[in-house]
C-alpha cells in the first residue's frame, strides 16, 4: 500500500485537527465541567408527582449561590409554576417526563436537554443576562408538539 | 449489457425507488408551506403524518431500493450474471422489502403511525407499523445475502484473487448494513412488537433509543457508501482515468466497517442514562470514522488532477477547467461532492460532545442531512439514474434528456442551497426541528429567528418549491428513459456502465480478509456498547406504557 | 507503469491545495460554532 507524499501531509494535518478538536472539547468538558445534559438517576414514570423533587416542582434555593429548578414535562407543556431565577447564580435544572420523550430547551443558552420517561436529566447553567427566555420542546412528542413552550424570567 | 433477468430485477428496484421519491418529495413541498402557515391541511391529514411519510419514503425507501438496483447492476456487470438461486433470493428480498414499505405507508396514511421515522418509544404506533419496519430490514437482508452468495460463487471460481473493486465495496456496504440492522431488529422484535400488540405492558425507553441509534448512524453510511462507490469507480471512468489507488479505496471502505457502528451515542449526547465517559468514548470513535472520508477527498482531487493534467491542464489549477463539465453524469456527481464539504464539516460539529447542545434537534440538523443524504447522496443517485436506466432498458440517453438532466441537477443545487443555508442559520439561532407552524405565541425570540434575509419563511418556501420542481423533472426523465425514449439501435447509441479500471497488483490480500474486519468491528462494538447497554438493562427504571399523543 | 511509480511521480500540487482548502473550511466552521457555544 502506497501513500502519496501529499496524502501523508494531508492525513497528518487532518488527524491533528481532529485531535485538536477532541482535546478542546475533552478538556473543557472534564476539567471545567462543561459536559452536556445527562445523569444516571432513575424514577418511576408513574410516580413522578410523589417523588422528590418533582412533588414540589419549581424553583428552590439550595444555598447562597445555587438554585434548583425541578420541572415535569408532559404532552404538551411543563408543570412549573412561575419560573424566576437570578442571574449570576448556578441554576441546576432537573427534568423528567410522565409520558413520552420531550426536550427542555432554553433559547440562546446551553440548556438543551432531552427529557426521557424513567430518567432524570440534569443540567447546570448560570445565566449572564437578565431577561425573559423562551423555553420550548424540540423533540417530537405528538400533535401539539409545536405548542409546547413556556418562559423563564431571569432577574 | 448485463443479463436480461438481472436488468429486470434492477429496474423493478429503481421503479419502487422513484415511486417513493415522488410521494416523498411531494410531502416535502407540503411541509414548507405548512410551516409558513400558507397551507391548511384537511382535518384527516396532519403535519406530522406528512413529516413521517417524507422521512420514511425518502430516507429509508428511496435510498434502499436505489442502492440495491445499483448493487445488482454493478455486481452483474463486474462479477457476472446471477445464478438462479441468487436471482430467486433477490426477488424474494425485493418482495419482502416492498411489502414492508406498502404496509408502513398504509399505517402512516391512515394515521396509525405518526411517530416519525425514528419512532421513539413510548410513542406507540400500531403494531403493524413495527412489523412493516421489521419486514423492510429483513427484506433488505435477504437481497443482501443473495448478493453475498453471488460474491461467494465468484470467489470459489477465482481462488486467491482479489475481487473487482465494485464487488468489494458492495460486500463492505452489505456487511455494514447487516451488522447495523441487528440493533434495530432487536429492538423492534423484542421490545416494540410485543409491547405494541399488548403482550407486555411496558418498554425500556432508553434501551430502545440506544438500540435504534446503534443502527441509526451506520444507516447514514449505508446511504453514503454507495455514493462513494460511484465517486471511486464511476467518476474516474467518466474522466478517462483509472481508480487513483485501489488499495487506498479498499482501506477507506474497511475503515467504515470498523468505525461507523460503535458511534451511535453521538446522537444521544444530551440525554440521561448514558454516562459522560461512554458518550465521550463514542465521540472519539466517531472522529475515527472521519479519516476514511479525508482519504476519499484526497483520492477524488487526485483523480481530477491526474485526468485534467493528461488533457493538458497547466499550472496549479489548470486541470480543473479540463474536467468534462458538459457531461451531466460527471457534473451532477461533482456538485454532490461539493455539497459534502460543508455537510461533512457540519457532521464533525454535531459529534463534538458538548457543542452538540448548540445544534441538537434544531433546524441545523435538518439542514445538515439535506446537505449530506439530501444532496451528496441523492444527487449522486440522480447522476447514476441518468445513465443507469437507459443502460438497463437499452434506450437512448437523448440530447434533450441530457439537457433536462442539467436543469434538474442545477435546480436541485439552487433549491437545496437556499433551503439548507436557511435551515442551518435558523438552527444556530435556536429554531427547533420537526415542528409544524408555530410562532410560540409570538414570542420575541421566535419572531427574531424568521427576520433575516436568509432565514425568513419566503426563502425556505422558494427553496422547497424549486426542489419540488427539480424532483418532477427527474421523475419525467425516469419515466422517459424507462418507457418512452427511443431504443438504441446503433452501437454508439447504447449507454455504457462507466466502471473504471483499478490496478490491483499492489493491493495487499489482507484487505479482503473479511473475518479480520468483521472481527475487529465486533470487538469495537462490544467495547463501546456492552457495559452501557447492560447498565440500561440491569439498572432500568420501571418501564413506560405506550402513549398515542397524535 | 506500476502504481507505485505512478503515484510518486505524479504532480498533485493542486490536490494538496484543494484538500487544505477543505481542511480550512472544516476548522473555520468548527471554531465558529465553538465560539457560539462558549458565548452562550
Amino acid at each position: 500500500m502506497h501513500f502519496h507524499k501529499y496524502e501523508k501531509i494531508w492525513l497528518t494535518f487532518g488527524m491533528a485537527s481532529l485531535v485538536l478538536f477532541l482535546s478542546i472539547v475533552g478538556v473543557s468538558a472534564f476539567s471545567q465541567d462543561h459536559t452536556p445534559a445527562g445523569g444516571m438517576t432513575t424514577i418511576d414514570p408513574k410516580k413522578v408527582n410523589e417523588t422528590a423533587p418533582f412533588d414540589k416542582p419549581g424553583v428552590t434555593q439550595l444555598d447562597d449561590d445555587t438554585y434548583q429548578v425541578a420541572i415535569v414535562a408532559l404532552a404538551f407543556g411543563y408543570t412549573a409554576p412561575e419560573l424566576k431565577v437570578p442571574a449570576g447564580k448556578e441554576i441546576i435544572f432537573k427534568l423528567t417526563s410522565t409520558d413520552v420523550v420531550h426536550s427542555f430547551t432554553i433559547d440562546n443558552t446551553k440548556v438543551n436537554m432531552m427529557v426521557v420517561p424513567g430518567r432524570i436529566t440534569t443540567k447546570s447553567y448560570t445565566f449572564d443576562k437578565p431577561g425573559k427566555y423562551l423555553i420550548l420542546c424540540n423533540e417530537y412528542c405528538g400533535a401539539g408538539h409545536h405548542m409546547m413552550f413556556t418562559e423563564i424570567e431571569v432577574y | 449489457m448485463i443479463a436480461a433477468q438481472d436488468r429486470k430485477l434492477a429496474l423493478w428496484n429503481i421503479g419502487v425507488a422513484y415511486i417513493a421519491f415522488l410521494i416523498g418529495t411531494l410531502c416535502g413541498l407540503l411541509q414548507v408551506f405548512i410551516r409558513n402557515d400558507a397551507l391548511q391541511l384537511p382535518s384527516w391529514l396532519d403535519y406530522y403524518q406528512i413529516l413521517t411519510a417524507h422521512g420514511v419514503l425518502l430516507a429509508l425507501i428511496y435510498t434502499a431500493f436505489f442502492i440495491f438496483a445499483f448493487f445488482i447492476t454493478g455486481m452483474s456487470k463486474s462479477i457476472g450474471s446471477f445464478g438462479p438461486k441468487v436471482r430467486l433470493f433477490s426477488w424474494i428480498g425485493f418482495a419482502v422489502t416492498t411489502a414492508g414499505t406498502v404496509l408502513a405507508t398504509i399505517m402512516i396514511v391512515s394515521g396509525e403511525a405518526s411517530v416519525l421515522y425514528t419512532f421513539y418509544a413510548p410513542l406507540k404506533a400500531s403494531g403493524w407499523y413495527y412489523v412493516a419496519l421489521a419486514l423492510y430490514v429483513v427484506g433488505t437482508w435477504i437481497t443482501s445475502f443473495a448478493l453475498v452468495g453471488h460474491y461467494i460463487v465468484w470467489k470459489k471460481k477465482n481462488k486467491g484473487q482479489l475481487s473487482p473493486l465494485f464487488a468489494f465495496m458492495t460486500i463492505t456496504t452489505i456487511a455494514l448494513w447487516i451488522i447495523a440492522g441487528l440493533g434495530v431488529v432487536a429492538t423492534v422484535l423484542f421490545q416494540y412488537i410485543p409491547w405494541a400488540f399488548g403482550m407486555v405492558d411496558t418498554i425500556n425507553v432508553e434501551l430502545s433509543r440506544s438500540l435504534f441509534w446503534y443502527f441509526g448512524h451506520p444507516l447514514v453510511y449505508f446511504w453514503l457508501l454507495p455514493a462513494y462507490m460511484a465517486w471511486y469507480v464511476v467518476v474516474p471512468k467518466l474522466l478517462g482515468a483509472k481508480v487513483f489507488s485501489d488499495s487506498l479505496a479498499r482501506l477507506s471502505f474497511v475503515l467504515f466497517i470498523l468505525f461507523s457502528i460503535p458511534v451511535g451515542f453521538h446522537h444521544q449526547l444530551t440525554e440521561p442514562g448514558i454516562s459522560n465517559f461512554w458518550k465521550f468514548l463514542q465521540v472519539c470513535l466517531t472522529f475515527m470514522v472521519i479519516i476514511p472520508s479525508l482519504m476519499t477527498a484526497f483520492s477524488m482531487f487526485a483523480t481530477f488532477e491526474i485526468a485534467g493534467r493528461k488533457k493538458g491542464g497547466k499550472g496549479l489549477f489548470g486541470w480543473f477547467t479540463k474536467l468534462p463539465w458538459k457531461d451531466v453524469r460527471f457534473t451532477s456527481i461533482f456538485i454532490a461532492m461539493a455539497f459534502f464539504i460543508p455537510g461533512g464539516a457540519g457532521g464533525i460539529i454535531n459529534a463534538s460532545f458538548q457543542l452538540n447542545e448548540v445544534v441538537h434537534n434544531t433546524l441545523w440538523i435538518v439542514g445538515h442531512f439535506h446537505i449530506t443524504v439530501g444532496t451528496p447522496v441523492a444527487m449522486t443517485f440522480m447522476g447514476l439514474t441518468f445513465w443507469m436506466i437507459p443502460y438497463l432498458t437499452g434506450r437512448k440517453f437523448t440530447k434533450s434528456m441530457q439537457k433536462l438532466g442539467f436543469i434538474q441537477v442545477i435546480t436541485w443545487a439552487i433549491g437545496m442551497l437556499l433551503m439548507s443555508t436557511s435551515q442551518h442559520i435558523l438552527g444556530l439561532l435556536g429554531a427547533p426541528r420537526r415542528t409544524a407552524y408555530s410562532g410560540y405565541n409570538n414570542h420575541p425570540s421566535a419572531l427574531e429567528w424568521f427576520d433575516g434575509i436568509l432565514t425568513n419563511h419566503v426563502t425556505m418556501a422558494i427553496g422547497g418549491s424549486i426542489l419540488f420542481l427539480s424532483a418532477m423533472i427527474l421523475i419525467y426523465i425516469v419515466v422517459m428513459s424507462m418507457f418512452i425514449s427511443p431504443k438504441a439501435v446503433r452501437e454508439e447509441d447504447f449507454v455504457e456502465f462507466p466502471m473504471a479500471e483499478s490496478d490491483k497488483e499492489n493491493t495487499p490480500k489482507w484487505l479482503e480478509n473479511w473475518w479480520i474486519w468483521i472481527g475487529i468491528a465486533f470487538v469495537l462494538i462490544i467495547i463501546a456498547y456492552a457495559i452501557p447497554l447492560s447498565g440500561m438493562i440491569h439498572h432500568a427504571p420501571p418501564g413506560s406504557e405506550g402513549f398515542r399523543t397524535w | 507503469m506500476s502504481q507505485k511509480k505512478q503515484s510518486t511521480e505524479v504532480n498533485l500540487k493542486g490536490t494538496l491545495v484543494s484538500v487544505f482548502i477543505i481542511g480550512i473550511i472544516i476548522i473555520a466552521m468548527w471554531f465558529a460554532v465553538y465560539g457560539m457555544y462558549v458565548a452562550r
